[in-house]
């Protein structure tokens, strides 16, 4: 008895330290991350943050740069070399004297908790298009605005990358890289169908069903709902952020439908399931694709002669990456002399020399490999581009994206 | 706790008795506090922040607003999506339990019925060679195995026996039984080596045949063999994860994926928590049902 009332007295003591320490952060967070978490509480730390940054000038360093980045998301050591562009941490550090302290993220909803979290000081972040709108959220709050006093550079932005629907204003984020997700193929297994891809092809490729019939066991796509619904959705005709039940279910119905063709939803590995024959349409990202070609290719191996990657006819998803300074921010000048830097028609250039993505830095085209620049599977033609759209948050209905992929899968 | 009841009687004095009876359980609790200490910290503190998130309502960002209370995400899983997700994989971990039980029980048998202990050794060290890698990275051996050019493929088309594996179900079971079969195995083995063979003995000389003879003393014997095997097989099924998305190609919703999809692109935490204390409460109650079946003999 003595025993269990001891046990009980640790528990409630442990529980006592764990609710106190919630109690004085905040009351967003979950338990557990107990210390440092600064959320929605910390408005008068934003404020004061927010004036340091409105009073950084052009050039200005206060300190290491701490990035919050993708992995292989920019060129810098041996990569660098491999590539051969120019190393742009080294050419950062060596401009302004700084150091840039790197540490790499695999998905969006990873970065988002540590930023919740707030335990490390992060000074710059690249997330992408539908998550600046939930970290830009004045509910959420997550993100500091941009002094574009101090990124002279944003000039050489692209203006199809201003105005963005997710940060309307421009104020919260700079556009970093871009590209599109659509459908990779193998030449071999589309001339045995008899489909002509020549000239654009379809969704119908994967939804329907006489024509992705010889196909059946061989197509991939995406694990990723909003993806892979909004794949459907556009083969329908609709919206891919579509909050309509009516044609969500429409689209429900037809990914149920497609179900038995599919063999896989993977989206680490769409584009080696399709270049080793596992598969023979795979839906996925341009620069997977691309960088498996180029890998796979050799001096006597050619892999764009037997395998391409379009964005159907009836549209696709274009996303883009974009900096910010969340509200964990440090050193918030450093993070804009950074923004300036990367917007730099020389850097830019080198950027997508070596991720293969598009690049929304205009003034970086002179800059970028001729043959990345006119390939359409980087840099879409204008008729394509004019049929792309970005996924948008959807608020709560994010929930039911995520239920009618479930669905849809059985 | 009850062992140490048994207690030399010559002491009479009831005093002293009682006063080494309570050091002697103080004495107990210190020993035993680094184990409660850890069971607090790491199993009972998370799983009472995992029931109390379970009804917080969700943030803009899906993580738990604590202080406004909700019981929604509880009576979603009532919902016929969740209840199929649920019942699927249930259904799996218990075929996947089965399977292990048929392929592992005469597996464990042969090995523990060897005369020659080094023998027995070396066999079990066969078994246990596998976890010396990581899980992970066997699952992508198989599922170089299984694809359109693996061995498995080219033995079965050799022997016009099966075809490609990869991404269909008896993968994402082959996958499972590769991977919990020694759970099964090494529990079997410990209650089959310590089997008392004059029981057995016993048996034939009251002229039951081999059959009757396994079926009234072995298999009875190794009952908890049996039982810890399946409940060390069950458990990990129910909340596999790794082997149907990377094997089954990810193409039905498992419990597993289904939680972890909550508290990523899903952005539903307090849901996600719901999940994981049903997934609990689902196998604690299985883990139940089958301690009062095989009595306390574990």
């Amino acid at each position: 008895m003595r025993r269990l009332l001891i046990l009980l007295a640790v528990v409630a003591m442990l529980a006592a330290a764990c609710s106190s320490s919630d109690g004085e952060s905040s009351d967003t967070t979950a338990a557990g991350g107990d210390e440092g978490t600064t959320t929605t509480a910390a408005a008068p730390a934003d404020s004061e943050l927010q004036a340091k940054i409105n009073a950084c000038t052009v050039g200005e360093t206060d300190g290491d740069l701490n990035l919050y980045n993708w992995t292989e998301y920019i060129p810098y050591g041996s990569e660098a070399e491999d590539y051969g562009v120019t190393d742009l941490v080294a050419k950062f550090e060596e401009e302004t004297g700084v150091k840039i302290v790197q540490t790499f993220y695999e998905d969006n909803e990873t970065m988002l908790s540590q930023i919740e979290a707030g335990g490390a000081p992060y000074d710059l972040i690249v997330p992408s298009d539908y998550m600046v709108s939930t970290m830009a959220d004045p509910e959420v709050g997550l993100l500091m605005k941009i002094n574009t006093d101090a990124v002279p550079n944003l000039k050489n932005l692209d203006p199809k990358f201003t105005n963005l629907p997710f940060d309307p204003t421009g104020e919260f984020s700079v556009p970093y890289q871009a590209g599109t997700s659509g459908l990779g193929y193998s030449f071999e297994a589309l001339d045995a169908a008899g489909v002509d891809y020549e000239s654009g092809i379809s969704w119908g490729l994967i939804f329907d069903p006489d024509m992705s019939a010889p196909f059946a066991g061989k197509i991939s796509m995406l694990n990723d709902e909003r993806e892979t619904l909004g794949a459907a959705l556009k083969y329908l005709g609709y919206s891919v952020n579509t909050t309509s039940q009516a044609e969500l279910d429409e689209a429900t119905a037809i990914l149920k439908d497609a179900n038995s063709r599919i063999a896989a939803y993977d989206s680490a590995a769409f584009d080696d399931l399709l270049m080793s024959g596992e598969t023979v349409i795979a839906h996925g990202w341009n620069g997977g694709f691309l960088g498996s070609f180029d890998q796979a290719s050799t001096d006597d191996y050619d892999a764009y002669e037997f395998f391409g990657y379009q964005v159907p006819v009836e549209g696709g998803i274009i996303w883009v990456d974009l900096m910010a300074i969340p509200v964990t921010a440090e050193h918030p000048c450093t993070a804009l002399t950074f923004i300036n830097f990367i917007l730099d028609a020389e850097n830019g250039g080198d950027l997508t020399n070596y991720t293969y993505y598009m690049s929304p830095n205009l003034a970086a085209y002179e800059y970028i490999d001729p043959d990345i620049l006119d390939d359409p599977m980087v840099f879409p033609t204008e008729e394509t581009m004019a049929k792309l759209e970005f996924i948008a948050d959807v608020g709560d209905f994010s929930l039911e994206y995520s239920d009618a992929f479930a669905a849809a899968k059985g | 706790m009850t062992m140490l009841d048994e207690r030399p009687s010559e002491e009479a004095n009831p005093e002293l008795e009682r006063k080494a009876e309570r050091a002697e359980s103080w004495r107990g609790f210190f020993t035993a506090l680094p184990t409660y200490l850890y069971l607090v910290v790491f199993f009972v503190l998370p799983l009472i922040i995992i029931t109390v998130i379970s009804f917080a309502e969700r943030s803009r960002t899906g993580k738990p607003v604590l202080g406004e209370w909700t019981l929604d995400w509880w009576i979603k899983l009532g919902d016929p999506l969740v209840r199929s997700v649920v019942f699927r994989s249930v259904w799996l971990a218990f075929l996947n339990t089965l399977l292990s039980l048929l392929l592992g029980y005469p597996f464990a048998y042969w090995i523990a019925t060897r005369k020659s202990a080094l023998m027995r050794n070396f066999l079990l060290v066969l078994v246990l060679i596998p976890f010396w890698s990581n899980f992970l990275v066997r699952t992508y051996a198989w599922r170089t195995l299984l694809d359109s050019n693996g061995l498995v493929t080219k033995v079965g088309e050799m022997t016009g026996l099966w075809g490609k594996m990869l991404f269909t179900e008896p993968a994402v079971f082959l996958g499972l039984l590769y991977g919990y079969l020694p759970f099964m195995v090494l529990p079997l083995y410990a209650a089959i080596e310590h089997l008392d063979w004059n029981l057995v003995e016993a048996a034939r000389d009251l002229y039951a045949d081999a059959r009757k003879a396994f079926i009234k003393v072995t298999l009875p014997l190794s009952k908890p063999g049996i039982i810890a095997g399946s409940i060390l097989v069950f458990i990990p099924s129910l909340g596999a994860y790794v082997t149907p998305d990377l094997l089954g190609g990810s193409k039905t919703t498992l419990l597993g994926n289904y939680i972890v999809t909550q508290f990523k692109s899903g952005r539903n935490w307090p849901f996600g928590a719901a999940l994981s204390v049903t997934i609990l409460a689902i196998m604690m109650v299985a883990t139940i049902i089958y301690f009062r079946k095989g009595g306390k003999t574990l």
